[in-house]
């Protein structure tokens, strides 16, 4: 009896299943939007980690040239958009994420149609199906107004110094991802971990002072405008730039030790219902990062924008970056790391 | 006719096949098996050492994990090192999946990835799939031995072949290419081979087809081993028809001689017995006997003649000869018949004629002329005999009846004689004689009667 009752709720759901479906999206997004102009007669579902308001203009100038599209844009987190993508792949047309490994991760196992014709530098390509459009450095983001009568910052040694020479200023008031919860923090994490000795050391200060953890960066920056926060390590700079210009006293400082520089990655699901108008989307947002220059406000940097991959230390576009979503290595990781940062 | 007949007979051979084409087809054939044989072996090695090459860098990545997984505080610890997978980064960007199994129980990883029981220490390869994409996988067994526990860690690596398969068709092509290269080479190689092998032959043909009918010279050249029973044969067979032609001109003149000499005894007996028999019928049958002879001595030196003429002109043999001084000769000697007929014999000629020819056959042909001149002109008469240089020509013209006109043109042939030859003794073969001569040096025998009257008879060269 109970079995018919679900049975029917389920003719019934996929009966009226875009009304429903979204409903049941909504419960995982942060945000949603629907772009369209005059009358759609196609749909594309973009699931996204990029905060709406980067990419809007962009979307808004393609459904205004084509005007048979209707753009529903979805903001998640993204681990949330991965397993997303793994559970519902047909749901979403365009998967964007900042988070390369996971993004890898999906495609390596199959989730995401090749798109040819594209034209763009092979490092930022992986299999012809996973694109690499921005470069974004993780940066160390602080309240200039706060921090006027301190030292100027320059490296992460420069940090570590500064939070153990005032462990009372900075206690409470510093935040990080918190790598449990956010794909990209790990990635940012496990890179730095990788490159230099010097994060479990500044990990270590963070959590004597009892640093607070965050899902997204977007959070983190709006806590130092507010002063509850004084330093924010590993955060999105392009989030912070876009936003310096209304909040004077923000500072974005990329550290001068070494910078992780992270790609937003797109793909096109192979599940995709329209694959040519996702196809069509896909180059022409590539287009658009290709040729755009400025970091004006609401910008994402260009991937092309400064020199190549290598000078500006990019994460490579490589399966290795699958290494770091290895269950027992993510375990061991993150026990590391909570025992450092959780005190 | 029927001679030119036979001569195109002998020159159509029954051809059965090529020997160039057989020995081309052959070589082209081997040439095309050996580029196939070619492509194959050196795409299959290149596919062995492409794949060898995968396996090497599956085995170092699937070591370089088992060697990071320790016990540490009675604990399994797999730790992938993070080389363990940047080592698999390809061109074509192939995609990989792993399994970490202890003791056969899944423990990272892709679950999809089977397991495989095998004995600790020993890499081992195998093909298969995932997600519909053919995956080469490597896997290795290592035993961690801890304090009180031991644990038989085993790690899974698979990799597609995309980057692989791009290998292998690059390679395919370049052996393509290296085959049909070879192929090429080899059928120019054999074309070459072919013409040289095939040379001495066409060289022999061509000496053989150059030469005259009367050469028959031994070939001396040098020739290929196989082809020297050939030319051995060929030498024999040449030999024996000059000595065979040889012997037939020997014989010609022989027959001549011995016909000619009993019929000239015959005659001259007849003769003294017409002497002495005195009964009219006896005489006249006498008579009648001595022309008969005459008749017969006259066809059989004609016949004689021309068997020879036929022979050298087949067979002719020119030289350089002065044909006023031949000329000139031959008149000096028919002045004695002549003047028994009381015919007089101008002859004009200039200085020198030089001319490439047969003495022999000229002087005949010539002779037959004047002979006729002198046989049918009435007695008393003059013969002129004209050489002249440009054209080279020899006309002898007569002041008797000319030739019969509505047979001038058959009397040429053989055995043809005319309606005023009755009377005379003759075999029809003087004229036949003249134009065979005359042909056989590139000329014409030109018959005609004069306006003022009597036959022109001119040979034209
Ligand atoms: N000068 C000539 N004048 C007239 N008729 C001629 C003359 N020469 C040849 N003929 C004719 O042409 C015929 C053929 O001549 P041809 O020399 O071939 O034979 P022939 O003189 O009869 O015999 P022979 O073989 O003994 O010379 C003669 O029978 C004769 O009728
Ligand atoms: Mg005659």
């Amino acid at each position: 009896m109970r079995n018919l009752a679900v049975l029917t709720l389920w003719l019934l759901a996929s009966l009226c299943s875009p009304l429903l479906a979204s409903e049941e999206k909504s419960l995982r997004w942060e945000d949603r939007r629907v772009f369209s102009n005059g009358t759609p007669t196609q749909r594309l579902t973009i699931l996204s980690s990029t905060d709406a308001g980067y990419l809007a203009p962009l979307i808004s100038e393609f459904v205004a040239q084509q005007e048979d599209f209707e753009i529903e844009y979805l903001v998640a987190g993204t681990a949330h958009i991965y397993d997303m993508v793994r559970s519902a792949p047909e749901v979403f047309d365009i998967v964007i994420s900042s988070a390369m490994d996971l993004q890898i991760k999906l495609v390596n196992d199959g989730f995401a149609a090749p798109l040819e014709d594209i034209n763009a530098p092979d490092w930022s390509v992986w299999r012809e199906r996973l694109f690499g459009f921005t470069a974004e450095p993780a940066s160390i983001v602080i309240n200039k107004a706060a921090l006027a009568h301190l030292p100027h910052l320059e490296t992460r040694q420069d940090l570590i110094s500064l939070l153990r020479a005032h462990p009372d200023l900075f206690r409470g008031k510093i935040a990080t991802y918190d790598i449990r919860r956010s794909g990209l923090g790990y990635l940012f994490a496990s890179q730095d971990a990788r490159t230099s000795e010097t994060y479990w050391r500044l990990t270590e200060v963070m959590g004597s002072l009892g640093t607070r953890l965050y899902c997204c960066s977007g959070a983190m920056i709006k806590e130092i405008v507010d002063g509850d926060i004084l330093v924010a390590y590993n955060v999105l700079g392009s989030y912070a730039t876009a936003q310096s210009a209304k909040h004077p006293q923000l500072e974005v400082i990329v550290p001068s030790d070494f910078a992780i520089t992270m790609m937003r990655t797109v793909f096109v699901s192979k599940a995709s219902a329209e694959p040519k108008a996702a196809g069509q989307f896909t180059s022409y947002m590539l287009d658009h990062f290709a040729s755009q220059q400025g970091e004006g406000e609401l910008e994402l940097p260009s991937l092309l924008a400064a020199g190549n991959a290598e000078d500006r230390n990019i994460v490579p576009l490589e399966p290795s970056l699958m290494i770091n979503l290895d269950r027992l290595k993510r375990r061991a990781f993150t026990e590391e790391w909570e025992s450092a940062i959780i005190q | 006719m029927s001679q030119t007949r036979s001569h195109k007979t002998a020159d159509q051979v029954v051809i059965a096949g090529s020997l160039r084409n057989t020995l081309m087809i052959s070589l082209v054939g081997i040439a095309l098996v050996l580029a196939t044989l070619l492509y194959i072996v050196v795409r299959s090695y290149a596919a062995q050492i492409a794949q060898s090459t995968q396996d090497r860098i599956l085995s170092a990545s699937v070591t370089s994990i088992l060697d990071a997984a320790a016990i540490r505080n009675g604990q399994v610890n797999v730790e992938l090192p993070y080389a363990s997978f940047s080592i698999l980064s390809t061109q074509a960007d192939d995609r990989l999946v792993y399994a970490v199994h202890q003791d056969g129980v899944f423990l990272t990883g892709y679950d999809t990835l089977a397991f495989r029981p095998q004995q600790p220490g020993d890499m081992q390869f195998y093909n298969s799939e995932f997600d519909s994409s053919e995956i080469r996988v490597a896997v290795a067994t290592r035993r961690l031995v801890g304090t009180n526990q031991t644990a038989l860690i085993s790690v899974s690596i698979g990799q597609t072949r995309e980057s692989l398969d791009g290998v292998l068709r690059e390679i395919s092509q370049n052996a393509a290419l290296l085959g049909f290269g070879f192929f090429v080479l080899m059928t120019a190689l054999s074309l070459w081979l072919t013409t040289r092998a095939i040379a001495p032959m066409t060289a022999l043909a061509q000496s053989v087809q150059r030469r005259g009918p009367a050469d028959l010279r031994l070939v001396q050249s040098p020739v290929p081993a196989e082809m020297a029973p050939l030319v051995g044969s060929l030498n024999v067979f040449m030999q024996r028809l000059e000595q065979s032609l040889n012997k037939s001109e020997e014989f010609i003149a022989e027959a001549a001689h011995r016909v000619r000499t009993p019929l000239a005894i015959v005659r001259t007996h007849a003769e003294t017995t017409l002497q002495r028999v005195d009964r009219a019928e006896n005489r006249q049958s006498m008579r009648t006997m001595i022309r008969a002879i005459d008749e017969s001595s006259r066809a059989a030196g004609q016949l004689l003649d021309h068997a020879m003429i036929t022979f050298r002109a087949d067979h002719l043999e020119k030289q350089p000869l002065d044909l006023s001084e031949l000329v000139q000769e031959l008149v000096r000697s028919m002045i004695p018949v002549a003047d028994m007929k009381d015919i007089a014999l101008s002859v004009t000629t200039p200085d020198e004629l030089v001319f490439d020819g047969d003495a022999i056959l000229l002087r005949n042909a010539m002779r037959n002329l004047i002979d006729n001149a002198m046989k049918y002109a009435p007695m008393e008469t003059e013969v002129e005999i004209h050489l002249t240089a440009d054209p080279v020509a020899f006309a002898v013209l007569d002041r008797g009846p000319g030739f019969p006109s509505e047979e001038i043109e058959t009397l040429a042939a053989r055995f043809a004689r005319g309606s005023n030859s009755s009377g005379m003794i003759g075999s029809g073969l003087g004229l036949t004689i003249a134009e065979d001569v005359a042909i056989a040096h590139g000329g014409r025998l030109d018959l005609r009667n004069r306006k003022e009257g009597g036959a022109c008879a001119t040979l034209q060269f």
